[in-house]
């Protein structure tokens, strides 16, 4: 008897714009030019919301803070990929996704300061709270991505992780799941290279992430996680594919993480400086102004004009953030249940 | 009312509730054409169809986080883990998801699901399938613990729970699914949650239970009227909330109590409980409170073993003569 292949499958990766700005134009995602430049503009954003952050945290008015520096491409374009009516689990360094939808910037910095108030996201944003706990969002994810195809909503769930995630049981289990079930979620995996000193080489034999998916029964695609239209269109394609109820896609989005892990790490001491060098010249921003340059959409003046309407944006939801009074005494048990046990409430009345 | 087993006190309890609100569904391993491994889940899948009940693949920590997201999309999940023993490999999501979600969102985003889980000893199923994991869950804030010990509770309970905003353990005892009971018909019966049982009046002395051991109080109490011992036996219904307020007055009154825990002993709830007494009732105690417990050893798989380990009739009745006997 004769071997057989009984299956074989080919990892796609997606490439759009270039470390120079040129663009494959078959490729080349429908989007007008005012997008381009909102999409530019909420990179300037994040970049800036960023570096306020850690300025903040240095200063001890937040606490430990991941950056999304170098990763603003991978955040931003999936965002904009996202439809209004989308749900999104996030974990904690995807902030690009709450600055583009519209979160406020006040509330971001105060959960960051320590006030979980920061995560009662607006009614209308269909985001959930972070989720720091590495990759045990995914199931969650598989679970409202469910309950959206029970009601009979034509939405797309999408659920965003780092490398590291990938490692995890959780990881697994929702992948199986999210397949067997044809769930409607997209899996995001923002593959920054790095799980804080672990990388990614130490943290999987397999030469990509995205094909792990294939061993779910479902599609794994890379893209260029530096690269905003790529990320766009690979994401889009999939939110399109699990609405329409083709069922789960994984999109790893090849990046690299510019910054520490936290503000608490230290990456100098781990990995090398010729690596980062390497990727600054990728600089997903950078590459995004040579892009629109060549279209006549970007010059020193708009730079200019678009910084400082992002400072001042960022200044008042540092204001804001500062303006908000902490919690009460009587918020301890508050929001714990429904309503208290009594011991609970016995132990608010002697606290 | 109609007689009925446990078992289909928890199914009619299934039933009424899936047919009273579309967001209920229900899903787990082997939930939907095995009908559970229990057979809790019987004709589910004939009646609500494959949307509402639902078979998952073998992961438990998945199988909880699915719940946790489904009742964030809106739903009323009621999730079937095939026993508390598994329930540790969902730990994670139980722990630091289910019971703390609402907390940390703000408030903002709440869990009004269930998670159902056979637990309980004596039939010989050795170490890892015969825990009483019970105290684990009482430890943690933020979720409801009810293990029903009667038929008619087990129904109302369940009910109960499956309208809570707030996510719920909801114990069944593996032993007690044959035991029948009257149980009423009314489709809006409910037993609150966080209110005692007082499943006998006595005057000599309080034993406190839950699940199956409330029901081996019941049987000791009976033993111990022959001998002229008047017992209130009392059953917790639900670990959390924890309604103190009617074993305190009992054993106040009394002066004396005996609590039956099925879990092992060191650190178990048996110990929660009897602290409260002492704190509440120091003063008007006749005799120290007495705890019998499970066995602090893994399950053994002999039969002879396994039933020197979990608490008995004749051990909850030796507990009461002694604390009868004893004085301070």
């Amino acid at each position: 008897m004769p071997q057989e292949i009984l299956a074989t499958f080919n990892v796609r990766r997606l490439s759009i714009l270039d470390p120079d700005g040129n663009v494959d134009e078959a490729l080349m995602p429908e989007l007008p030019d005012a997008e381009l430049r909102r999409m530019y503009e909420m990179m300037v954003l994040l970049r800036t919301y960023d570096n306020r952050a850690l300025a903040l945290q240095r200063e001890g008015r937040l606490g430990t803070y991941p950056p999304s520096f170098g990763q603003e491409a991978a955040q931003i374009g999936s965002a904009f990929a996202l439809k209004p009516t989308d749900w999104v689990f996030p974990s904690f360094r995807e902030v690009g996704i709450h600055l583009t939808l519209g979160y406020p910037i006040a509330q971001l910095y105060q959960y960051w300061a320590g006030d979980e108030r920061g995560q009662r996201g607006p009614d209308h944003l269909n985001i959930f709270p972070f989720c720091v706990s590495v990759g045990t969002h995914l199931p969650h994810a598989v679970g409202a991505a469910l309950a959206a195809r029970y009601r009979k909503d034509p939405v797309a769930v999408a659920v965003f992780f780092g490398d590291g995630a990938t490692s995890k049981g959780d990881f697994h289990e929702a992948f199986n799941m999210a397949g067997a079930l044809n769930a409607p979620v997209v899996f995001v995996c923002q593959n920054n290279q790095w799980a804080i000193s672990i990388p990614v080489r130490e943290q999987t034999a397999a030469a990509t992430l995205a094909q792990k998916a294939f061993g779910y029964g479902f599609e794994g695609i890379q893209v260029d996680g530096n690269d905003v239209l790529a990320v766009y269109r690979g994401v889009k394609e999939a939110l399109d594919r699990a609405r329409d109820g083709g069922g789960p896609t994984f999109v790893e989005c090849l990046t690299y993480r510019m910054a520490d892990h936290t503000t608490a790490d230290d990456a100098a001491r781990y990995r090398p400086p010729e690596e980062v060098a390497s990727w600054r010249e990728r600089d997903p921003l950078l590459r995004l102004e040579r892009f629109l340059a060549r279209r006549g959409l970007w010059d020193e003046a708009y730079r200019n004009q678009v910084q400082e309407q992002v400072q001042q944006t960022v200044d008042a939801g540092v204001r804001a953030m500062e303006e908000i009074p902490p919690p009460e005494r009587s918020d301890l048990f508050t929001y714990t249940a429904a309503a208290p046990t009594p011991r609970q409430a016995a132990q608010l009345e002697e606290s | 009312m109609s007689e009925m087993t446990y078992r289909d006190a928890l199914n009619l309890a299934l039933k009424e509730e899936m047919r009273r609100d579309p967001r209920v569904i229900t899903f787990g391993e082997d939930v939907a054409l095995y009908e559970g491994s229990f057979k809790v889940t019987r004709g589910l899948l004939a009646e609500f169809g494959e949307d509402r009940v639902r078979d998952s693949p073998i992961s438990e920590n998945t199988i909880a986080g699915v719940a946790i997201g489904a009742a964030m999309g809106g739903m009323r999940p009621v999730a079937e883990l095939m026993t508390i023993n598994f329930a540790l490999l969902a730990m994670d999501q139980l722990i630091n998801h289910m019971a703390k979600v609402r907390y940390m969102f703000g408030g903002q985003v709440f869990l009004p699901m269930v998670v159902r889980m056979p637990s309980g000893g004596g039939s010989q199923l050795a170490a890892q399938h015969s825990q009483s994991l019970e105290t684990y869950f009482m430890h943690c804030p933020g979720m409801r613990i009810a293990y029903p010990a009667t038929p008619a509770d087990a129904k109302g309970l369940l009910k109960t729970a499956i309208r809570d905003d707030n996510p719920v353990v909801f114990i069944e005892h593996e032993i007690l699914y044959n035991s029948k009971g009257e149980v009423p018909e009314d489709p809006e019966f409910l037993v609150p949650f966080g209110v005692c049982n007082v499943m006998r009046e006595g005057t000599d002395v309080t034993i406190v239970g839950y699940g199956r051991m409330a029901v081996l109080s019941l049987m000791a109490a009976a033993e111990l009227e022959k001998e002229g011992i008047s017992c209130e036996v009392i059953d917790l219904r639900t670990l959390n909330p924890l309604d103190e307020a009617t074993f305190l007055k009992s054993a106040a009154r009394t002066g004396r109590a005996v609590v039956v825990e099925e879990c092992w002993r060191t650190a178990g709830l048996g110990a929660d409980i009897a602290c409260r007494i002492f704190e509440n009732c120091f003063d008007r105690l006749l005799a120290p409170v007495k705890r019998v417990s499970g066995l602090d050893v893994p399950m053994p798989y002999s039969r002879k073993l396994e039933k020197l380990c979990i608490p008995s009739v004749a051990g909850i009745v030796e507990a009461v003569r002694e604390v009868m006997a004893a004085s301070y």
